[in-house]
């Protein structure tokens, strides 16, 4: 299949900040590209240049066959964004927005009107179709800048963190949108924090961070790289955590992952069901009480903390210092 | 949205439209968003008819007795008609406000993201806001010609110089929007756009022929209130409505040619501010 998104060697800096710093990517046609990163890791960055809104300093981009710099408009008329903040007009309705939004596709009058009702039911925004935008929820004006990327339905589609700030329903639902649209065709590049999103929706997931790729492949492929089964632990008493980071050391097979507020400690194992024995009754030994404890497989929150050394989501903190991740993180990128 | 609905989904192709028509359109799409903007946002409107207005009362009533205009009778309506002029020419250069400020708000609030996403026409979101603020400016102007009727003033000449005396202030009041654009674009804050808009709109409009006869500054400043732009227009208005006083003598040569110099003034401010303007929002964000 011919890639529908290409990005070679995307380099960006803003001042002193390298956001881009030899960005590749290949998406080939009709399947979804997941960019995950923690926090300016240069996804939006990415997801801007690629989209025309952002020229880069070097490197080549070419979407739907058509070179993002050489022929933006073109470009343009084949892309469908919703951005990491809505991009609402907020004192017109969301038909009104609906409506501009098609027209400047070009869309007749007539047919952008049509649309914009199709889309609205298809959001779930119909009884709010006539209010302005000001007046919408988080949530809506999300659906709204939304519906906004598919008015034209797009052959490529950019998505930039899209069920942030969905509730879990809505989320669903648009997962559901989401694949719906692949099946018919359309490529898609996703962003996202939610990395249970990304393993249901991405065929591939590129990790970046200080603006390269660092690790690229699907999420199976990602889970086998860090390897096997996690110990997770959840200790009784918030003071015993250092002891009993110390009783599963000679189990551990990487860095442990510790979540202080939770007490929960993670370590890599490998030996599955008997290591959780003897891990137990190490820590028995050790008169460390226990509220829980489990074997489990690795997410992509393992994938990610141990490529990234920064947790997905805020408030984890990880035992591992960022350089040691960073060594680590190079060799998997050139792997991948 | 849900599954079954999803289906629903038609291919609906961009339409092939290019070059001017294409400009034409998507600048009226802007420019139609722009004034529904302006009718869910009336306090805007509202508060840019009552300062023209009130400045006419001020200076009728308050400062008016004060000044004499030489070459006038001393018929207490000649001041009234002296002024109207220059406070409709005032009214219209107000358009800079309106064009900076709205156009900041678009490049802050992240809306134009979207309209840089889409395949429109360049310069289509900077005209369609100064059309919608020539809108803005036409609706001021017309309650500003119904107040100053009924305070007494008057014109004395052919309804089509009446009519061209009106185009020739909504010119330049078009061409100071796109004054306000690049201000708008420049700046970048709604509020400073704001301000940034205004400061320097007080001198242009006081050292000109707009409140007080030229002849009254003093000598170094003449010249300067002579070829100011904005003394042109006021200059042109007040001769198409019939409303220069019967003795004054205008031997400067920009008044003597006012109509003209006027609208070559507007036009070669369009032509600059909307090709700096242009270039400047294709080239923001990077
Ligand atoms: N317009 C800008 N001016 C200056 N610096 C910028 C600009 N845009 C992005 N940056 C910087 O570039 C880096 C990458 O930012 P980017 O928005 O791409 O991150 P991100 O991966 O999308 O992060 P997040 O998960 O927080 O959305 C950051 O360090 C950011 O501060
Ligand atoms: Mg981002």
């Amino acid at each position: 299949m011919a890639p529908a998104i290409t990005a070679e060697g995307l380099v960006k800096t803003f001042g002193d900040v390298r956001a881009l710093d030899g960005v590749d990517l290949e998406v080939p046609e009709g399947t979804v590209l997941g960019l995950l990163g923690p926090n300016g890791a240069g996804k939006t960055t990415t997801v801007r240049v690629l989209t025309t809104l952002l020229r880069p300093d070097a490197g080549r981009a070419v979407v739907a066959g058509v070179d993002v710099l050489k022929e933006p408009n073109k470009v343009r008329s084949l892309i469908g964004l919703s951005g990491q903040y809505a991009a609402v007009d907020e004192y017109l309705t969301g038909r009104e927005n609906l409506q501009m939004v098609g027209e400047l596709y070009q869309m007749r009058s007539r047919d952008a009107k049509a649309r914009a009702l199709e889309l609205l039911e298809w959001f779930n925004l119909s009884e709010a179709a006539d209010r302005p935008a000001k007046t919408y929820s988080g949530g809506m004006r999300r659906r709204l800048d939304l519906a906004a990327a598919l008015v034209v339905r797009p052959p490529v589609m950019f998505l930039d963190e899209p069920t942030t700030g969905l509730d879990p329903r809505n989320r669903m639902a648009l997962w559901e949108v989401i694949e719906t649209l692949v099946e018919q065709g359309t490529t898609l590049l996703l962003t996202t924090q939610y990395l249970e999103e990304a393993d249901r929706l991405a065929h591939d997931i590129a990790v970046v961070d200080h603006g390269r790729v660092i690790a690229r492949g699907s999420a199976d492929e990602l889970k086998a790289q860090i390897g096997g089964e996690r110990v997770e632990i959840v200790v009784h008493d918030r003071d015993l955590i250092g002891t009993a980071v110390e009783a599963l050391t000679p189990y551990a097979k990487g860095e442990p992952t510790i979540e202080k507020h939770t007490r929960r400690i993670t370590v890599p194992v490998s030996g599955g069901a008997r290591v959780l024995a003897d891990v137990i009754r190490e820590l028995d030994g050790r008169d460390i009480l226990i509220d829980d404890i489990g074997l489990r497989r690795p997410t992509l929150d393992d994938v990610f903390l141990s490529l990234t050394g920064h947790a997905a989501e805020q408030g984890t903190e990880t035992a591992e210092d960022a350089e040691a991740a960073e060594d680590r993180t190079v060799t998997t990128g050139k792997d991948a | 949205m849900t599954s079954t609905t999803a289906g629903a989904i038609g291919t609906v192709a961009p339409g092939q439209r290019t070059g001017l028509l294409q400009a034409a359109r998507d600048s009226w799409v802007v420019a139609r968003r722009n004034v529904r903007r302006m009718t869910r946002i009336p306090e805007v409107l509202v508060f840019g008819l009552i300062q023209p207005v009130m400045f006419v009362l001020l200076f009728t009533y308050v400062m008016g007795g004060a000044i004499t205009v030489p070459g006038a009778t001393a018929d207490p309506h000649a001041y009234r008609q002296y002024l109207i002029p220059g406070i409709f020419a005032q009214t219209v250069t107000f358009a800079v406000a309106g064009a900076s400020a709205g156009i900041a708000e678009d490049m802050t609030k992240g809306l134009v993201d979207r309209f840089r996403s889409l395949p429109m026409a360049r310069g289509a979101v900077l005209t369609g806001r100064t059309l919608a603020d020539l809108v803005q400016t036409t609706l001021i102007i017309v309650v500003l010609a119904v107040v100053a009727v009924l305070i007494g003033w008057r014109t004395h000449t052919a309804f089509w110089e009446v009519i061209c005396g009106f185009l020739l202030l909504l010119l330049l009041g078009y061409a100071f929007s796109w004054i306000g654009a690049l201000i708008g674009l420049s700046v970048r804050s709604p509020e400073a756009a704001t301000s940034a808009g205004l400061v320097w709109l007080f001198p242009l409009t006081f050292i000109s022929n707009a409140f007080v006869p030229v002849s009254t500054m003093p000598g170094w400043l003449q010249p300067v209130a002579y070829w100011n732009p904005f003394s042109a227009t006021v200059q042109a208005v007040r001769h198409l409505f019939g409303n220069v006083p019967a003795g004054m003598v205008q031997t400067a040569w920009p008044m003597q040619h006012a109509v003209w110099v006027s609208a070559g003034w507007s036009i070669l401010i369009i032509a600059l501010f909307r090709t700096l303007s242009v270039r400047k929002y294709r080239r923001a964000n990077g």
